[in-house]
């Protein structure tokens, strides 16, 4: 059962084309990452897939459009954003009240014991709080109700390392389960590759690759071409070529040719490049060709 | 900072999908207002506080004059009589009324346009409440909640007024009879109630709305936006057409139209023989034309809020 079905989204703000007729389906119990350089439309996305933006095209989320009914679709869909913050008077036990109040499905047992895991007190106001905590604190409000899609739209922002990869422990470990389904955005892409199973990189508001992980790592395979092998490694057109302390680092797409596979092993050290090194040689093939089309 | 711990107990992991539950509009209002009272703190302390000043302030009126105006009331007439010593009760229900007018008028400008630039909107929407729930909300603050407030503060206040004034009577040796008589609380608080329900609730209810769309629509300085567009085309219209029409509306409504729909609406001070006409008052045109202009702002900023995000 697909929970986001888009066809033809597009926005503009005025002449900005953020979003440029982008398809899209998001199936239960995938944990996608949405990946672009800034103005790419990932945040349109999301904020179109969360209700609060109006769009052209067609978008379900949960069999909703989300324009018109944003308050029935947040029973079930929950989103952490940066720019969604907390409100700094705002008292930990009067969110838990609140949320109480106003989410059907908020099991505030289970957000007091993620809360009793931090060292979060129920007394104190979001303004004393770290940004760490602020957003433990977001997670434990959010993880606690039992929705059927979470947005995560840079999430971690500013935080250590210590904090990131507890936020996507806990996502992982006391949240995910395959009913559930995950959209995450964010810069931090090494955060993040083993933590998702799909991966959908946009750009100029179209969507430029879109897989799952197996699919990825399959396709995608890193060589560290050993010298006497350079021009034989040129020869199967890799993506990307850069240099490494000297060495030559080389990006195959397995894709493009199926018997490079094979051949890569006698180049060099072969392995599964990261999600960011493949996105910046897409970045950079588009960025050609667009000056290509201009000049 | 502590370590998460893998694993929880209790965590419905693989469990069948609830139906989407739903929680009734009468619960989800009750708790948007209860979070405009923890944000808006100033709703309550401020009328609170004005309520504790005039009690600490009215030992010295009691000491100076009571006993005074006691002996020289027998001089006066019944109505001089109910003057003389209701003053420092209508003075109390007055300051308490401007103190919780006063909070209105700033909280009504304020609330769509805080959460925006405090950038919590987001987190707000987020949540399963919608755009007409949380601005009906909000303006249930200026229009339900606060001269509720300042009534029940009124009555609270005039009470102990009434028993310190008692208290003194008796230690200077004198009657309490002919004060508990004159003053006529019970009446006196009744065309308090008439008058805020009137004139509070409902007659200024599309000035809060107004403010309240203002408040919604505003990028910077909701409160200029509020005032000076009004100002500026009353000003206009008296230059170019050298009429003054929306300048008589405004001034209506900010009065209370002519003498006649002060009377029909309850005026200060409260006399407790004033004639109040509540069928007239129902019956004019001038009500429900300004409830229906406030039932289109509020309307207008449920839909504004929609399309806002912080600035």
């Amino acid at each position: 059962m697909s929970v986001i079905e888009a066809r033809g989204l597009r926005k503009a703000f005025g002449s900005t084309i953020a979003l440029d007729g982008v398809d899209l389906r998001v199936d239960e119990g995938r944990i996608l990452g949405l990946v672009g350089p800034n103005g790419a439309g990932k945040s349109t996305a999301l904020n179109a897939i969360l209700g609060l933006t109006p769009h052209e095209g067609e978008l379900r989320v949960l069999g909703r459009n989300p324009w018109s009914e944003r308050d029935q679709l947040m029973r079930e869909v929950c989103f952490v954003a940066d720019i969604a913050v907390l409100p700094r008077w705002i008292k930990v036990s009067q969110a838990l009240d609140y949320f109480a109040g106003v989410h059907p499905r908020f099991d505030r047992a289970k957000a007091e014991a993620f809360l009793a895991r931090t060292s979060i007190r129920q007394a104190s106001k979001v303004r004393e709080l770290s940004k760490g905590m602020v957003v433990q604190l977001h997670l434990a409000l959010v993880m606690a109700v039992d929705a059927r899609l979470l947005v995560l739209d840079e999430p971690t922002l500013g935080l250590d390392i210590l904090y990131r990869k507890q936020f996507y422990d806990s996502l992982l470990t006391d949240y995910f389960d395959h009913r559930r389904t995950i959209l995450v955005t964010t810069h931090q892409v090494e955060d993040i590759q083993h933590v998702l199973t799909d991966l959908m990189f946009i750009h100029r508001g179209r969507i430029v690759l879109n897989c799952t992980m197996d699919d990825f790592e399959e396709r995608y395979l890193e060589v560290t071409v050993s010298p006497a092998q350079l021009d034989a490694a040129r020869v199967l057109k890799p993506v990307r070529e850069r240099q490494v302390l000297g060495r030559s680092v080389m990006l195959f797409d397995c894709k493009l040719n199926p018997a490079t596979k094979q051949r890569l092993a006698a180049l060099g050290d072969a392995r599964s490049p990261g999600i960011a090194d493949v996105f910046v040689a897409l970045m950079d093939d588009r960025a050609d060709t667009t000056q290509g089309a201009t000049v | 900072m502590n370590t998460q711990s893998n694993g929880m107990p209790g965590l419905p992991l693989g469990a069948p999908a609830a139906p989407p539950a739903s929680l009734s509009p009468a619960t989800l209002f009750y708790w948007s207002v209860r979070r405009e009272l923890w944000e808006y703190r100033s709703i309550y302390l401020a009328p609170l506080a004005i309520s504790g000043a005039i009690l600490l302030a009215f030992p010295f009126v009691l000491f100076h004059h009571l006993p005074h105006i006691m002996r020289t009331l027998s001089s006066l007439d019944p109505s001089q009589q109910h003057d003389a010593l209701a003053q420092p009760y209508d003075v109390a229900a007055g300051l308490i009324m401007a103190a919780a007018f006063i909070v209105s008028v700033f909280y009504s400008v304020d609330c769509l346009y805080g959460e925006r630039r405090d950038r919590s909107i987001l987190f707000w929407k987020s949540l399963p409440v919608s755009d007409l729930t949380t601005v009906l909300a909000k303006a249930s603050i200026p229009l339900f909640v606060l001269p509720m407030l300042a009534f029940v503060l009124a009555v609270v206040t005039q009470a102990i007024m009434l028993m310190l004034s008692s208290v003194v009577l008796l230690a200077n040796g004198q009657s309490v009879a002919t004060l508990w008589t004159q003053l006529q609380l019970p009446q006196t608080l009744l065309m308090l109630l008439y008058h805020l329900v009137t004139a509070h609730m409902l007659w200024y209810a599309p000035f809060y709305a107004w403010l309240l769309l203002v408040s919604a629509w505003a990028r910077r300085a909701p409160f200029l936006w509020a005032v000076m567009p009004p100002l500026a085309i009353g000003v206009f219209e008296k230059i170019a057409f050298h009429h003054s029409y929306l300048a008589d509306v405004l001034g209506n409504r900010f009065s209370g139209g002519d003498d006649a729909m002060t009377a029909m609406m309850g005026d200060m001070p409260f006399h407790p023989g004033m004639h109040v006409s509540p069928g007239a008052f129902l019956a004019a045109p001038g009500l429900w034309a300004g409830l229906a202009v406030a039932a289109g702002l509020l309307f207008g900023a449920a839909r504004l809020r929609r399309y806002r995000s912080p600035i």
